[in-house]
């Protein structure tokens, strides 16, 4: 039941959620499973978050384990991997994807080094819960998608869900893995509904989902990029062009057979994410697909992701920096020899 | 200048002495660490100089009492977080020299199967979460080891090293704030041996270095950290309030290293006189004063301090030619341990 397909098709009964009732939902398992988990940061317990996805976990925990910290990022999530390496699993709530500049060295020199520099003594089970995502006119200090730096580094899993379904199973995956997640939230998709089954479920990492099916042209596409490629594929459709969707879920590990076999399958293949073009996960995915479906392409592989400036506040400006369905609808009628 | 500058008074009395509860035969057990450590670090000289270890050390020599001092008053479930000078911390705790030099010379029988090398080096047994080669970012992985045993209500202490360089990073004063506002249990242990690197610490701090945990409230205390009788009482007083759940305190040992920064740090003049080093090594040398010490107590005589030197350095010696004779991990090993 890694998909929510094949959770339809074993005909679970379910129910709709938003994404941030479904993360509470995970989180309120999770603790009640394991009393060693933990949620710490700033404004988490009243407050549930500025985006109220962890309202009313309090009541149920208490401030013992719904803990607000201080405004001092480097600060908690040093506890946080203090304590994961010695018996907690702490799910360190990082409120702006853009403040993970200043857990840099928790978390890329710190806890994930820490298992390899040891031989593989300690591990390090601990979650940076994050948010990514540009058009909220938070401008460029709130607004980043940062995903590709922890994905850059060797110690570190990297966790992107854009449904419901996958971040409840995802999470709960996150928390019960022994090395440290960093998992982003678009702050878009809070809101987005889905359904998620009522039985307790989790999503291994590194299986793609195949998010709508099709023959001419693969988007393989990340967090709401999902709904951009999907609006693309419903424009697609009306010109006959028939576009597969995939979303990998998990940047490391990567499922890298499903994007390549989908090339191999249409010839075509576009990569889209919000993270910035240049170095972006963006280049990763399309070097693992032109070097994987080499010889079944009938295009070279494009690149569409967040335009390399920082993020401006207008919404005239903001809106021109993502890509969008149309911008991805053009791309693809363009590789299909439609334009 | 700067280099002159010298914030120590040289404590001649011994306030420790008659209000100690102390043992005697753990002094001179005290003295024996402080000795291993010394011919350890000098083992280490000896093989970098002779260009048989990759890579550089930090030599501890100077500061053992600090090390000893306080890991003698924890017990082996307490943690403890390191720093790139951190070989005296993890003998302290009771690592065994062997493994240790495995370690250094990237054996695949080393604490950390060779990946971690001098800066890194952990043992897990034995409560070492690790030396850190960010500096001040040990404070952070001991506060999160105190919130974790608090939480656990297991008891354990966890004690952090780091030198007054760490005062410059501001991770430590995040954490110390947390650690006052939920009362872990975290001894905050700040070697100050005067050198940021090569850069006098005047240069580098501001205003009183006491006036800084004290901003949050934690409790301070000030030792000579070359009198590991001073070290060692006050630490047991500071780590009793952490176990109690009374929250952190933080302990200043003001200390010295011999050599360099580290051991290709020969020509020293233009950070620090000769003078200096040599006032240190001779009126001030840990292994001299406790000998004194115990010699005027009649505790121990010469003939037993020979013992212990001559044990040290053959214990070391064949932990040398243990390491020296092990083998490198395998190739295959490389890829291991990256995850769970």
């Amino acid at each position: 039941m890694s998909t929510l397909k094949e959770a339809i098709a074993q005909g679970k009964p379910m129910r709709e959620l938003t994404m941030a009732q479904a993360v509470r939902e995970a989180l309120a398992e999770e603790m009640r499973r394991d009393p060693t988990v933990f949620v710490m940061g700033e404004d988490v317990a009243e407050a549930g978050t500025p985006f109220k996805v962890l309202l009313g976990l309090v009541d149920e925990f208490g401030t013992s384990r719904v803990i607000d910290t201080p405004i001092s990022e480097p600060g908690f999530a040093a506890i946080g991997v203090g304590a994961a390496m010695t018996g907690m699993r702490p799910v360190i709530d990082i409120m702006f994807g853009d403040f993970l500049t200043l857990t840099m060295d928790q978390m890329v020199n710190q806890a994930a080094k820490a298992r390899y520099m040891s031989g593989g003594k300690f591990s390090v089970p601990i979650v940076f819960r994050t948010t990514m995502g540009a058009t909220r006119r938070s401008a460029a200090q709130h607004s980043q998608s940062l995903h590709v730096w922890p994905s850059h580094v060797p110690g570190l899993k990297v966790v992107m869900p854009c449904t419901p379904y996958d971040a409840k199973g995802l999470l709960k995956t996150a928390i019960r893995d022994n090395n440290p997640v960093v998992y982003f939230e678009d702050k878009m998709n809070f809101t987005t509904k889905g359904m998620v089954p009522d039985e307790e479920y989790t999503i291994p990492f590194g299986v793609a989902d195949i998010k709508r099916a099709g023959t001419d042209i693969t988007l393989v596409a990340t967090s709401s990029m999902v709904y951009v490629a999907l609006g693309a594929a419903d424009k697609l459709k009306e010109l006959g062009i028939s576009a597969e969707v995939i979303d990998p879920r998990t940047t490391f590990p990567l499922d890298k057979q499903t994007m390549i076999d989908s090339a191999k399958k249409t010839s075509r293949a576009i990569v889209i994410d919000e993270g910035y073009e240049r170095y972006g996960v963006t280049a990763e995915l399309a070097s693992i697909i032109a070097d994987g479906a080499f010889y079944y392409l009938d295009a070279p592989v494009k690149r569409m992701g967040a335009m390399d400036v920082p993020i401006p506040f207008s919404p005239a400006l903001e809106d021109l920096t993502v890509p969008t369905a149309e911008t991805v609808f053009q791309m693809a009628k363009m590789l299909c020899g439609r334009a | 200048m700067a280099a002159d500058v010298n914030p120590l008074p040289v404590t001649e009395s011994h306030q420790t002495n008659g209000d100690s509860p102390v043992d005697p035969e753990e002094w001179l057990h005290m003295y024996r660490q402080m000795f291993r450590i010394r011919a350890f670090e000098e083992e280490v000289n000896g093989l970098y100089t002779r260009a048989q270890m990759p890579g550089l050390a930090h030599l501890y020599i100077g500061e053992e009492a600090v090390a000893v001092g306080v890991c003698e008053a924890l017990t082996k479930q307490d943690y403890i977080t390191s720093t790139h000078r951190g070989h005296g911390h993890c003998l302290a705790k009771g690592a065994e020299p062997d493994r240790m030099f495995a370690e250094l010379l990237g054996r695949e029988a080393g604490y950390c199967r060779g990946k971690g090398g001098s800066m890194h080096i952990a043992d897990q047994d034995g409560g070492n979460l690790g030396a850190n080669a960010i500096v001040g970012a040990g404070t952070g992985i001991a506060t999160g080891a105190a919130f974790s045993a608090k939480w656990r209500n297991s008891g354990q202490v966890a004690v952090t090293f780091f030198g007054e360089g760490a005062l410059g990073q501001g991770l430590v004063y995040e954490v110390m704030n947390m650690a006052s506002l939920w009362k872990l249990p975290v001894v905050y242990v700040c070697e100050n041996n005067l050198y940021n690197e090569y850069t006098h610490y005047s240069q580098t701090t501001a205003g009183e270095l006491r006036g800084r945990p004290a901003a949050f409230g934690i409790p301070v205390e000030e030792v000579n950290g070359q009198d590991v009788r001073e070290v060692h009482t006050t630490a047991r007083r500071l780590i009793e309030h952490a176990r109690s759940g009374k929250g952190p305190a933080f302990l200043i040992c003001n200390t010295y290293r011999y050599h360099g920064h580290h051991v290709g740090d020969i020509n020293r003049a233009y950070y620090r006189s000769k003078e200096e080093e040599q006032m240190w090594s001779t009126q001030r040398d840990p292994l001299k004063m406790l000998a004194s010490w115990l010699t005027d107590q009649h505790l121990a005589d010469a003939g037993i301090f020979e013992q212990i030197e001559t044990d040290a350095r053959a214990e070391m010696k064949a932990a040398v030619d243990f390491a020296v004779k092990a083998p490198y991990p395998n190739a295959s090993e490389v890829t291991d341990h990256v995850y769970a």
